[in-house]
């Protein structure tokens, strides 16, 4: 009798927690652009498809196209009984936090961004390691010593790309030069691909051959003046090497892709915490491109260059400095 | 001495290279404003314009449809502005902004429909774009110093477009000064009942100008998007239509001072371009805000102190009624 009281309740548990799994009802709000759109949403396009192809379990999406629609659409998701939610994204920011606190039952992700409440994950990256990588990638290819970077608008974040560019810059070739511009100073530097295109222009003047942008839309114009000008270009967040084969040396990437599967997973199989979490090199989260596009430029001292670089950031044995840990670029 | 040369020669060349979408802009506003309508909407005309020829050049193939593409929607906003403020006689700024506004909308919302770039449109291949033209001699003359390091990097090696810009100033000089149609014109913005009274149509006049204004406006959104860089996105005129209604009036509603006013705000660019991080003499390295605000606190000034004033076309702004 007690053996089938508790072969019974082993099944109920058991059966109650198998349905808890298949009661992942996860769901994804893809940004401006949409989930095709080569870049940050595709990656976690990427995620979430690999997650639906391991597990069966399907998932809800929906796509922004206007600015309005983003706090309408993860409130929908989470009305409509989704867990967890993944916003893709900083511009979602506020409206996650809008609607994270109206839903505290329902679990929340928002990748490139932090929210801070007790049901949001927040997945961030650290940018200045990828960077630190593809610098010094930048100084291994550039013949004349001179590498450029092209920023977008001027803000600590970008600051930290390009911080861990020069460091990157310099550990590969202590007598590199790293000239620097940004774009603007308003939100109309992200979308300025003719004003990046003459920075780039400028740097190729002052001697420069490579030159990395982390700009959005803005990068559009330096890559494709990289090109014109017969210069190397290095692309990021997302692989850009496709835009131009030949002139793109690499590009650095955040793998949304994995946030955003990490996400899902965490949330079936109960390991899913909120809080803050930082992927770097070491977690997968941060890698530089090496694909058919870009691996005729990349020669194999270079490409034993980056991988013993790689592991020594992930040893520890190389420290890379956070810009925004301190507000200075002093290392 | 040399590395300075050739750095004056590289600043004059980005110079050229970006007051012309603002120099074919201006004149676009010049015809608008010539013949009494205010054209707030020049960044506007030149985002969809900047849209449909990156969208039309991709599609076909072919720089010169895309060319056609963006005149094309430029020369029926510039219709749609004329109706609303010729035929209706609404408020030319309100017109002008909803228009701005509209394209701003319009272009992300078809580009995410048709090419789902997030906005953006494929990048071109160099068949789908204006490609640099070099010059006869323009090989050989690159070792005389001076003269060929002008010839062949700032006279040479522009595309089309560019030239077209160039030459589209004097030739806007000649038919606003030298034809019959241009005394109409002018003579609509100052004064429109004496042209009325004389027997010629204001409303026809004004749409002409309006036509003229979309055709250059065209010409300047192509330049963005299909010679300039290679591809669309989004809000990528940046305000340089505003700039381009500001060089207008700094030169006074006349062709050569708008194109030189042009030519100012680009070379101020240029410099800001180069001397971005760069430690100067004395004063160190200047800050990027300082630097990025250099153009508009010239503009200022020059605006306050040295041009005097500017004083528009008398009949700008305001809706003919013809009297009964």
């Amino acid at each position: 009798m007690k053996q089938i009281l508790l072969a019974a309740s082993a099944a109920i548990i058991l059966s109650a927690a198998s349905a808890s799994a298949a009661d992942v009802k996860p769901a994804v709000v893809f940004d401006m652009g949409g989930k095709f759109d080569k870049s940050f949403n595709e990656g976690v396009y990427n995620g979430v498809e690999k997650f639906k192809a391991e597990t069966g379990i399907s998932y809800r999406e929906f796509e922004v196209t206007n600015e309005t629609q983003r706090e309408q659409a993860l409130r929908k998701m989470a009305q409509r009984g989704a867990d967890p939610v993944v916003g893709v994204g900083f511009a979602q920011g506020p409206a996650m936090e809008k609607v994270a606190k109206e839903f505290p039952d329902t679990r929340f992700t928002i990748i490139d961004m932090v929210v801070d409440l007790p049901n949001v994950q927040s997945v961030v990256f650290k940018e200045q390691e990828g960077s630190f990588l593809v610098g010094a990638l930048a100084a291994a290819a550039s013949q004349s010593g001179k590498v450029g970077f092209v920023g977008g608008m001027d803000i600590p974040l970008i600051r930290r790309f390009a911080c861990g560019y020069e460091q990157g810059a310099k550990h590969a070739g202590a007598s590199t030069e790293v000239i620097q511009n940004m774009t603007g100073t308003t939100p109309a530097a992200w979308n300025d691909p003719s004003k990046g295109g003459e920075l780039a222009k400028s740097q190729f003047d002052r001697g420069v051959d490579v030159v990395y942008a982390a700009a959005g839309g803005t990068g559009i114009g330096v890559y494709q003046a990289a090109k014109d000008s017969g210069k190397l270009a290095i692309g990021v967040d997302s692989n850009q090497n496709y835009l131009h084969p030949g002139t793109m040396l690499t590009s650095m990437l955040k793998r949304v892709d994995v946030a955003a599967y990490n996400a899902f997973k965490g949330a079936q199989d109960g390991t899913w915490k909120p809080g803050i979490q930082v992927l770097g090199l070491a977690e997968g989260g941060i890698d530089w491109a090496l694909d058919e596009h870009n691996k005729g430029l990349i020669t194999p001292e270079m490409q034993a260059m980056v991988d013993k670089v790689k592991a020594d950031i992930i040893a520890g044995t190389i420290t890379v400095h956070d810009y925004m840990s301190d507000n200075s670029c002093s290392y | 001495m040399d590395e300075f040369f050739v750095l004056l020669v590289s600043t004059l060349d980005a110079t050229i290279r970006v007051a012309t979408p603002l120099v074919l802009a201006s004149l676009a506003g010049l015809y608008a404003e010539r013949s009494g309508v205010i054209d707030i909407g020049l960044e506007g005309k030149m985002l969809a314009s900047a849209f449909a020829a990156a969208s039309a050049a991709y599609v076909m193939n072919s720089a010169w449809m895309g060319l056609l593409g963006g005149i094309g929607i430029s020369v029926v906003l510039a219709l749609v502005h004329g109706f609303a403020c010729i035929t209706h006689r609404g408020n030319q700024v309100v017109s002008g902004v909803a228009i701005n506004i509209l394209v701003a909308g319009l272009t992300v919302t078809l580009g995410i429909a048709w090419f789902s770039r997030g906005g953006q449109t494929p990048a071109l291949t160099n068949d789908a774009r204006f490609s640099p033209l070099i010059w006869p001699g323009a090989e050989a003359l690159t070792g005389v110093p001076v003269i060929g390091a002008l010839y062949s990097e700032i006279i040479s090696g522009h595309n089309l477009l560019v030239y077209v810009a160039y030459l589209a100033v004097p030739l806007t000089w000649w038919v606003v000064y030298r034809t019959r149609f241009g005394l109409r014109l002018r003579a609509v913005g100052e004064n429109p009942s004496a042209v009325d009274t004389a027997g010629i149509s204001v409303t026809a006049l004004r749409y002409q100008a309006m036509m003229c204004c979309g055709l250059l406006c065209g010409i300047a959104g192509t330049y963005l998007s299909t010679a300039q860089n290679a591809a669309f996105v989004k809000n990528m005129t940046a305000g340089q239509g505003f700039i381009a209604l500001a060089a207008m009036i700094f030169g006074k509603w006349r062709p050569v001072p708008a194109m030189l006013a042009c030519l100012l705000f680009g070379f101020l660019d240029a410099v800001a371009n180069r001397i971005q991080g760069v430690k100067m003499p004395v004063v160190g390295e200047i800050p990027v805000q300082l630097i990025q605000a250099l153009p508009y606190i010239l503009t200022v000034i020059l605006l306050a102190g040295f041009i005097g004033k500017a004083v528009a076309p008398k009949a700008s702004g305001i809706p003919y009624v013809k009297e009964r």
